[in-house]
């Protein structure tokens, strides 16, 4: 009896434990949520079922290991059962621009051909710019930026959260962050016309 | 620019994302900083690119609505 209240007791102080950690980390998950997800209610009620089933499934989380990415893979998984995309090959063939593209684009518009200080260059950028041309990159590469450019994931971490191979992680990676200049410089185009 | 000067550019133009994300190889990574060194066209461009990777995180981070914070916490399992 007495080893059985203390295994109850040890549990619920391991449970607790996790049901804190996990909280603590909340704010970086929202983050990531917001825009794996189309949008922000999108967002809210995916980190919630994330959390409903973290805390009924914690015990199969591995103490010392890295809860973040452990939260993202529940996650994830969430978002692709709900229909929301799908999981494999990207959509469709997106437009792609070199990596020199948005800064030619950007600095063509500024003061007749002066080079220019390049984070006055970035500042020609809105936020509403950047939220809009990353909600325009097809998910697959999206993901993978979100994950790892925003959300600091190692493209290890990403690769298991995704469940796809690393050298897929850092391929998207690279062509996701040109479609995201693509877009960013079209965005431009457009505001000037 | 001479046709001859194009090539460099464009091998440093390849080699940007892996600089930036410190997965060049110490051979590559010396020789991108060697053509940076030289070359102003190519180092405003790796500049840009660091500045747009910080101005992208901070555009698209926005704060979790307090409200939700609550409700997670309501999520969690009572103790019996």
């Amino acid at each position: 009896m007495a080893e059985d209240a203390t295994r109850i007791a040890t549990e619920a102080r391991d449970r607790v434990r996790f049901e804190e950690e996990a909280l603590a980390l909340a704010d970086q998950v929202y983050r990531v949520a917001r825009h794996l997800s189309g949008s922000r209610e999108d967002a809210e009620e995916l980190v919630q079922e994330t959390y409903a089933r973290a805390f009924r499934s914690w015990r199969s989380y591995t103490p010392g290991t890295n809860l973040r990415a452990w939260l993202l893979r529940i996650l994830t998984n969430l978002n692709i059962d709900r229909g929301r995309r799908s999981q494999r090959a990207p959509q469709m063939t997106p437009l792609e621009a070199n990596d020199y593209y948005l800064y030619d684009k950007l600095s063509a518009e500024g003061d007749g051909g002066q080079p220019a200080d390049e984070e006055r260059v970035v500042e020609r950028l809105s936020q509403d710019d950047i939220v809009s041309a990353l909600s325009a990159v097809p998910h697959d590469f999206r993901d993978v930026i979100v994950l790892v450019d925003i959300g600091d994931f190692s493209y290890q971490d990403a690769a298991q959260i995704l469940d796809i191979p690393i050298g897929t992680v850092m391929s998207r990676l690279h062509r996701g962050r040109r479609i995201l200049k693509r877009e960013l410089a079209d965005n431009v185009l457009e505001d000037v016309t | 620019m001479t046709d001859l000067g194009k090539d460099p550019c464009a091998h440093c133009e390849e080699m940007m994302q892996p600089y930036l994300d410190h997965i060049l190889t110490e051979q590559e990574r010396v020789e991108a900083e060697a053509h940076l060194d030289e070359c102003e066209w190519c180092r405003r461009r790796y500049r840009f690119e660091e500045s747009l990777r910080v101005f992208v995180r901070q555009a698209v981070t926005e704060p979790m609505p307090s409200e939700l914070k609550a409700k997670l916490a309501a999520l969690r399992i009572p103790l019996n």
